[in-house]
């Protein structure tokens, strides 16, 4: 079988169900589908949710054999939740769990130990990194079929779709009240916004907090609603604030980066975008937070004001907000201590939903109004097509995130990305793997050279003449490929095997697999 | 004019992409005595082989005090680089040791006559009452001060104010107008204090110098900003020419722009910022052009 972006694969995929393979960008589902929900249940007055350990928890929910549990990433490296789960779930002796989080962090390698063991079997996330994003690229058939990767607004059509049935939610929150009713705001562990948990507490068959901080009084405004939940467990410490949120994130002073990021700004400004009411998506990396700087400046000096802001937020982001550049921010998660303070304080930063994000199927994620994204990428190939899942020695280092909803909604994509990476050119002929199509993509800003997709004539009749220095993406190859020369390919194992992971398209279909490299 | 360790084939290799007019690749103070060699043969090969756009310069070791000058010149010469930065330049002596050492391999190789030009860094107070000489060798293209050494030859410290250099910087750009040739400024060690760096700019080309030398790609965009003529000064600068250009097509001797008078010095200085602004990549309408 092979599908639109001309990747093959087998058409059926043991464990798996059974794909139809990617074939566009806003393609309707080929029979009706309608919104899953969780099994209803009486709730007894005078009940009491609090549960004094997980263990509890586990038997309270009848955890067994065989469940799917999920987790959200909003502690990022700074999670303990997943690992004082899984330590109660291996010592109750229950196997064949299926993990499915918003996303793993380099915090999360334990995890290795509980495939060896046979606790954890399957895996489904948005990103895989360090030990063990290698360990399960060598290592595939340790789970019992291949992890599936979605993005994030992916995550939220398969949950609401139901092809993502959670048995249990374990949430970490930062505050949360006898009720259940929860906040990351506030609280020692504070990580801003729940985006993620919003949708896993709604959808999960039963639902489990885990808190640090469960107060005697009222959260509100809440995230999660008490209506939702199931069990609070209390205990110590759900993260290490240090790994939750940083400081404020500071803007680079690499120069490259610096460099990416002025090219990317003067880009966005003669796009023909740049203008009043704009919205603007930009992400947490060095090279997005630095374009925000420059884009600052120039909407200071042009007197222009944006619209909304969408995506991760950082403090950066909640300054413009706060100096009045942009009207609204809509913020899935928080970055930094600046920015969850914005979202405490200024009413115009708003928590949101990862549907309310980016679900595809819904009648209006926000980012279907996003004019402006900035995106990163490890590599990106001859037709636009974006990695952010696998390095260069094909293995599993990175996350899809929000890249491919960003890509699809935006009406400006703007890849920003080193054109050498060590000694390595980042514009392959094919990219190693897809997470974001490139009829996505419309432009790919190197510190070298610009490209714009030529299916967008009117960009490249925008950027002409504005001292930006435009190629084809084959003539950006090309000047890679003279200064450093081209890498071998890497040798990939054909077999079903050694299929480590699918890449999952927004929609559900199927955009590309993970094979073992040789 | 930014310096470029040659030992660091990442940051030779990326050196191009900041915009720097000239690119100074060094083999001598921030390379350490046991990687003399190999920086020396990296910048030989990077010349030779990668396709710099902007002007290339290589600095080499003292020719005559250190053992490495003259094997730095016969390695790195016929790789072409358009400039050799001679440091510590204390005597015309050594700067004809390399003229003539650069026309041998101009004719051994075959370049146009000329292809390779010096550049004399003037950094001992020897060497500052030599400059005038120095600066009228032939090839000499520019002077450039070297600040730290010169300090210490002074047996003072950089302050805030520059009051310990301006003596030298002064003579130095005396030497170089006295010579028609370029006067470079020397380098900001205090790599992230972008404020301070960008008032020494202001200072240094208030009193005439021609460009800055540069540590860190940081310094890049400010030296651009501050060499560029202001939107302001290219206008007026294009009307004088304008008017001046008219005032000549049509016989009339005396001209004003916006009621001033103007005369010779006036129309050289609007030359300048055109050529100025030109050169910054300032898109100029090419019928105000005075040059013909």
């Amino acid at each position: 079988m092979k599908n639109k972006a001309g990747r093959e694969f087998p058409i059926h995929i043991d464990g798996l169900k059974s794909y139809r393979p990617y074939a566009g960008l806003f393609i309707e589902p080929s029979t009706p589908v309608r919104m899953a929900g969780k099994l209803l249940c009486v709730g007894k007055p005078g009940s009491n949710k609090i549960l004094n350990s997980l263990t509890e928890a586990i038997e309270a929910t009848c955890l067994h054999d065989g469940m799917t549990i999920s987790f959200h990433h909003h502690f990022r490296n700074g999670d303990y939740i997943i690992q004082l789960v899984m330590t109660a779930i291996a010592a109750k002796g229950i196997q064949d769990i299926t993990i499915a989080t918003s996303s793993l962090n380099d915090c999360h390698d334990f995890l290795i130990d509980y495939i060896e063991n046979g606790t954890v079997t399957a895996l489904e996330t948005s990103g895989l990194r360090g030990k063990l994003g290698a360990y399960l690229t060598k290592n595939p058939s340790k789970l019992k079929r291949p992890v599936i990767i979605r993005s994030h607004g992916g995550r939220a059509r398969a949950i609401e779709a139901g092809d993502l049935k959670i048995d249990v939610a374990f949430m970490g929150v930062p505050t949360c009240d006898r009720f259940g009713n929860a906040t990351g705001q506030i609280g020692k562990s504070a990580c801003g916004a729940l985006g993620y948990a919003m949708l896993d507490s709604r959808f999960a068959e039963q639902v489990v907090l885990v808190t640090d901080n469960l107060i005697d009084g009222y959260v509100f405004p809440y995230s999660i609603p008490q209506t939702d939940v199931n069990y609070i467990v209390p205990v110590e410490a759900i993260g290490d604030p240090a790994g939750i949120a940083s400081g404020i994130l500071r803007i680079t002073k690499n120069p490259i980066q610096l460099i990416l990021a002025e090219v990317a700004a003067k880009a966005i400004e003669h796009s023909g975008y740049f203008k009043n009411g704009y919205s603007l998506q930009l992400g947490g990396g060095g090279a997005s937070l630095a374009v925000g700087r420059f884009i600052r400046e120039k909407m200071l000096k042009q007197q222009i004001k944006g619209g909304f802001g969408v995506g991760g937020m950082t403090g950066v982001f909640a300054k413009m907000l706060e100096e009045g550049l942009f009207e609204i921010c809509y913020d899935t998660q928080t970055f930094d201590t600046t920015a969850i303070q914005s979202l405490r304080e200024n009413p115009r930063h708003v928590e949101m939903s990862a549907s309310f994000y980016a679900n595809p199927w819904s009648p209006g994620p926000i980012i279907n109004a996003l004019d402006i994204g900035i995106l990163g990428a490890t590599e990106v190939d001859l037709d636009f097509n974006v990695n952010v899942i696998t390095n260069s020695n094909g293995l599993l280092m990175g996350a899809s995130g929000g890249h491919s909803d960003i890509a699809a909604a935006a009406k400006l994509s703007i890849i920003v990305m080193p054109l050498i990476r060590g000694r390595l050119p980042m514009v392959r002929d094919r990219v190693q793997n897809i997470v974001t199509p490139g009829e996505s993509i419309d432009v790919v800003v190197t510190d070298r050279g610009i490209a714009i997709n030529p299916r967008r004539d009117d960009l490249i009749e925008n950027l002409r003449n504005r001292g930006l220095n435009i190629m084809t993406i084959e003539e950006l190859q090309g000047l890679a490929h003279k200064l450093i020369g081209k890498p071998q390919e890497i040798p990939l194992s054909q077999e079903e095997k050694d299929i480590v992971a699918v890449i999952e398209y927004r929609d559900g279909t199927l955009l590309d697999i993970i094979r073992k490299p040789l | 004019m930014m310096f470029v360790p040659g030992n660091s084939p990442k940051m030779i290799n990326n050196a191009e992409i900041y915009g720097a007019d000239t690119l100074m690749f060094d083999v001598e103070d921030s390379i350490a005595i046991s990687q003399k060699d190999a920086a020396r043969m990296m910048v030989k090969y990077a010349l030779k082989y990668l396709p710099f756009n902007c002007e290339t310069a290589v600095r080499v070791n003292h020719v005559t005090q250190t053992p490495f000058g003259m094997d730095d010149l016969k390695a790195i010469l016929p790789s072409k680089p358009d400039l050799i930065r001679l440091p510590k330049t204390e005597s015309v002596d050594e700067v004809r040791l390399v003229t003539n050492l650069i026309e041998k391999v101009e004719t051994k190789e075959g370049f146009p006559e000329g292809s390779i030009n010096i550049i004399c860094a003037i950094e001992s107070v020897r060497g500052l009452y030599e400059a005038r000489a120095i600066a009228k060798e032939k090839r000499v293209v520019a002077i450039a001060l070297g600040g730290e050494d010169f300090i210490a030859d002074l047996r003072t410290q950089r302050t805030a104010h520059g009051i310990e250099l301006y003596y030298a910087r002064s003579q130095i750009l005396m030497a170089a107008r006295d010579a028609n040739i370029q006067a470079m400024d020397t380098v900001f060690a205090d790599v992230y204090n972008l404020e301070g760096f960008r008032k020494e700019v202001t200072d240094s080309k208030d009193m005439g110098f021609d460009g800055k030398s540069v540590i860190h790609p940081l310094q890049i965009g400010i030296v651009h900003e501050i060499y560029t003529p202001t939107e302001q000064q290219i206008t007026h600068s294009v009307k004088v020419l304008a008017s001046y250009k008219d005032a000549i097509a049509n016989n009339r001797g005396v001209i004003t722009v916006d009621g001033k008078m103007i005369d010779g010095p006036i129309v050289v200085r609007a030359e300048r910022i055109v050529a100025q602004a030109k050169a910054a990549g300032v898109w100029i309408q090419e019928e105000f052009n005075h040059e013909e």
